[in-house]
């Protein structure tokens, strides 16, 4: 449905000094599907995004939608933003103070280039509002809102020109954490039930993984992985995306055997012989950084059978309510392990830690510098 | 279909940038490049064409006249900035970081000046403190019973006294400004760190507010050196002279000196435009000191104690000394038959004559409504043509915007007496039918005040989100909706609020008019000067009672407008 191929966005910046902002970005999305741009501040996803709703111009590269081109270096093409009918939401939400809602959703479809009549607007208008659940407010001020009604009056307006496709910027990033996650759901099901295309971009990965079907995670300006959520967070492929996305360990080690197994290879590491899985074939003696996730550490008192068994002394304990996070100092480094609350161990203690082997995953070091 | 869109979209941007910053030239430069020219060349006349020369330097510079001229003007502007920054800002810390009763009340009262015409303030003082018929010296001698002349307002310090006076209320809200964005918790930080309250005024407070401090001194000096009414009605008559005067004397001479003129015009031009350059310098830095973030701070209150009844008797008697005593006193005079200091005789004689002279007076109705014309007019277009070009300036990316800025903040250097004689110049030399009518008037008032448009559009034009635009544009609408439909409605407070400053600033304006004017278009101000020459002082002083409670109640409707629509303003 959407196709983005190879785009690169340059700018010079207050310094005047190059900044690549967009590289090589390609990916696609089809058609009811949501795709979530994600990556720290600065990494080039919001200009991806701008790209496609065409409020920036790119350097190179290719933005088809449905076959149609509505952005291409080659052939000279640049669609104007207006011309486009995607809907937007913005970060702000940019609900227009001076109007009240039902003038803000109605807006699209009184400047867009199908004339429509008065009563065609209302109704359409008011369907929209009803989808979001601000039918009730039509004629509020849109300055007397709060943040999630703008934000749903925002969603109602990109709705209210059924868009070919939906581009969400951080949209939820303004709310609050309650009503962040009750919104989550919300915008799960609009998207769901409407059956719309949508690119969404944000720099929370719990948003990316609840959301998304298919999450491409960005560093520096250019795409490291796409993948589905599982996908991303259970395979990461290099040392940036574990560490981004949800928090992680990272144990080096040197390849010793691979095992009859596909992808399982044995390695030494600081915490002794460690089986742990790899996308991309290893050979003996090859250095490999391993990632796995605090969750996927088990704590025991007493000696745990399988493989991939170490000690540790606790040094931290933290409670967080859902669950405890431990500091355990195990082979000269320090592991974050997490674990249910009724786990009851003192700091100081010797625990026995196990890794489940399918989850210690040999990530690549990232290209760039990023950190 | 796409690329012809695209094309036609970006060359409408490009007619409109280009339109723009030919109109600003026009305005901004002709003037200027014409001053320039016309201060090498000797006049042209029918019989001999212009020739080059530096006769009107020589003549200017070549005189120990000159630089008298030159310490009298740097004197008078710095006595004039010195004294107006300090009692503004002794008012402002009173008024923000103390405790003083009614503070409030006199922070709107001490805004009144601001409306007051420059020449009518002028006017009151030498009612009040002239050596003769001053109502204070009289006072002041029938009390201790002597001659001695106790204040003297044809004087330096008298000029310094009464045009520092008037320009407080500017020093006052600068500083007032200061004080408000200064950060508490920077302060607060410095006292936590251990250091005294001392220390932290010295080392943290002052250290802060330097910037501001010397732009606001650099702002009262440059306006002290372009003003006009104190410099002409307190200066010439006893021979002080300033470049203002100089170039309104060298103007109204037999034959008039265009050449000297010039000169002299250029001079003060080259010295407006290295404080103003200076002065946009210091606040363009200011961005470095974190002090400035617009938001709105608590502000720390000292507590005065008892000492609080004396700041209030100051502000008390600053009230006196700015507002009360120039307004009741032209009030005084308007009810007289003939000018007479307050006296038990005199107060028998009261009259409503002159308010019928007045009234009656010819050319009163036509002034009026050509500074009511001229006023609006250029309000309007002034506010309209700024609102695109700040949009150029703010969110696009195009090549010529810095330029475009750049030529529109240029009349800010202008004296208005500079830019007076300049569009005399132009207009007299290139005969399009502008010169005499009221459209010089216009096209001066135009320049002049383009750069107060530009600010306010620019100020609000900051505050309006992009997305709010781009949101818009996502919804399919058109460059030109969205400004019509999105722009110019979320504009609308800064807009109102800049037309009618501009309205305020065209009304009082005299130094331009002054050498634009032609008989039947008059502005009400001059018509004031020309009654002051003609020493119909009671019927100056009835008209300037009237116009001052006209201006009043214009600055008052504004402010009830402004409060209803800035309850939408987010």
């Amino acid at each position: 449905m959407l196709k983005v191929d190879a785009l690169c966005t340059d700018y010079t910046d207050a310094h005047g000094r190059l900044v690549h902002a967009v590289q090589e970005v390609s990916f696609e999305v089809g058609t009811g599907k949501l795709f979530t741009l994600l990556g720290p501040s600065g990494c080039g996803k919001t200009t991806t995004l701008r790209s496609i709703a065409g409020l920036e111009r790119p350097q190179a590269g290719t933005i088809a939608v449905d076959g149609t081109v509505v952005y291409s270096s080659a052939q000279g093409v640049f669609v104007a933003p207006n011309k486009r009918s995607f809907g937007m939401v913005f970060q702000s939400y940019a609900i227009w103070p001076h109007m009240n809602v039902f003038q803000n959703a109605a807006f699209p479809l009184e400047v867009g280039s199908r004339r429509m009549t008065k009563q065609a607007i209302r109704e359409k208008v008011m369907r929209v509002l009803h989808t979001v659940g601000l039918e009730e407010l039509a004629g509020r001020e849109a300055t007397d809102l709060s943040g999630g009604q703008q934000q749903r009056l925002a969603l109602a307006r990109a709705l209210a020109m059924e868009p070919r496709l939906l581009l969400l910027d951080e949209p939820l990033s303004n709310l609050d954490a309650k009503l962040r996650e009750r919104m989550r759901f919300e915008l799960k099901r609009l998207q769901h039930e409407l059956g719309l295309t949508t690119v969404y971009v944000t720099h929370d990965q719990y948003e990316a993984l609840a959301l998304s079907h298919e999450i491409a995670v960005m560093n520096a300006g250019r795409i490291v992985q796409i993948g589905t959520p599982r996908d991303i967070y259970e395979r990461p492929r290099d040392k940036f995306v574990a560490d981004f996305v949800g928090s992680t360990n990272f144990i080096e080690g040197t390849v010793v055997a691979s095992e009859n197994c596909a992808h399982r290879y044995r390695m030494q590491t600081a915490l002794g012989v460690l089986l742990a899985e790899s996308a991309s074939r290893l050979t003996s003696g090859d250095h490999a950084l391993l990632s796995v996730r605090p969750e996927d550490i088990a704590l025991t008192l007493n000696v745990p059978a399988g493989d991939n068994v170490c000690t540790g002394i606790v040094r931290a304990i933290v409670f967080l309510g859902e669950f405890l996070d431990f500091q355990i100092e195990a082979g000269g480094q320090m592991l974050l392990v997490r674990c249910h609350p009724t786990v009851e161990v003192v700091a100081g203690q010797t625990v026995y830690l196990q890794l489940s082997p399918e989850k210690c995953i040999v990530v690549t070091e990232p290209t760039s510098r990023w950190k | 279909m796409t690329t012809t869109d695209t094309q036609r979209r970006i060359e409408l941007k490009w007619v409109i940038v280009a339109v723009a910053i030919a109109a600003v030239a026009y305005l901004a430069l002709v003037p200027l490049a014409f001053l320039l020219w016309e201060s090498f060349f000797t006049p042209r006349s029918v019989t001999r064409a212009a020739e080059f020369t530096l006769e009107n330097y020589r003549t200017a510079y070549g005189s120990l006249e000159t630089v008298r001229l030159f310490v009298n003007s740097l004197q008078y502007a710095t006595g004039s900035a010195l004294f107006a920054f300090v009692v503004g800002t002794l008012l402002a810390w009173m008024n923000e970081r103390t405790n003083t009763p009614l503070k409030t009340l006199f922070f709107a009262l001490s805004l009144i000046p601001l409306i007051i015409p420059g020449v009518l303030f002028t006017v009151a003082w030498i009612f009040l403190g002239s050596p003769k018929i001053g109502i204070l010296n009289m006072l002041l001698q029938r009390l201790f019973e002597t001659d001695y002349v106790f204040f003297n307002v044809y004087s330096m310090w008298g000029m310094v006294w009464v045009d520092g006076l008037h320009y407080s209320p500017m020093a006052f809200l600068l500083m007032t400004a200061a004080f408000r964005s200064m950060e508490p918790a920077l302060e607060e930080s410095a006292m936590m760190c251990g250091a005294g309250v001392l220390q932290t005024l010295w080392r943290i407070t002052l250290k802060l507010a330097w910037p501001a401090v010397f732009a606001t001194l650099l702002i009262l000096f440059v306006r002290a050196l372009e003003s006009f009414e104190v410099p002409a009605l307190l200066g010439l008559p006893v021979g002080i002279h300033v470049f203002t005067s100089s170039i309104y004397q060298a103007i109204h001479e037999y034959p008039s000196q265009v050449g000297l003129a010039c000169a002299y015009g250029v001079t003060l031009l080259v010295i407006t435009t290295a404080g103003i350059y200076l002065q946009s310098r210091l606040t363009g830095r200011g961005g470095r000191y974190s002090t400035i973030t617009g938001k709105g701070f608590r502000p720390r209150v000292i507590d005065l104690g008892r000492w609080r009844y004396l700041t209030a008797a100051i502000f008390v008697v600053y009230f006196l000394l700015i507002v009360a005593l120039p307004f009741l006193v032209l009030v005084w005079s308007s009810l007289q038959k003939f000018y007479a200091p307050p006296s038990l005789a005199a107060l028998q004689q009261l009259t409503l004559d002159p308010y019928r002279f007045i009234i009656a007076y010819p050319p009163l109705l036509p002034a009026v409504m050509n500074t009511l014309l001229v006023a609006v007019g250029s309000a309007t277009v002034i506010m309209l043509i700024t609102s695109v070009i700040c949009w150029i300036t703010v969110r696009t990316k195009l090549p010529g915007r810095w330029l475009l800025d750049m030529l529109a903040s240029v009349p800010l250097v202008f004296p208005g007496i500079v830019l007076g004689l300049a569009l005399l110049i132009f207009y007299l030399n290139f005969k399009v039918g502008v010169y005499g009518t009221l459209t010089i008037l216009f096209l001066a008032y135009l320049t002049r005040f383009l750069p107060y448009g530009m600010r306010y559009n620019t100020t609000s034009m900051l505050q309006i989100h992009r997305e709010l635009e781009e949101s818009a544009m996502m919804s399919g609408s058109t460059w030109s909706t969205t400004f019509v439909r999105i722009l110019l409605p979320l504009l609308k407070p800064g807009l109102i609020a800049g037309w009618i400053y501009i309205v305020i600033v065209s009304t009082r304006e005299l130094s331009t008019s002054i050498l634009l004017y032609s008989p039947g278009t008059e502005v009400v101000s001059v018509v004031i000067w020309e009654l002051w020459e003609n020493g119909q002082y009671v019927e100056l002083s009835a008209l300037g009672v009237m116009f001052i409670i006209g201006l009043l109640t214009l600055v008052l409707t504004a402010q009830l407008l402004g409060r209803r629509f800035g309850l939408r303003e987010v």
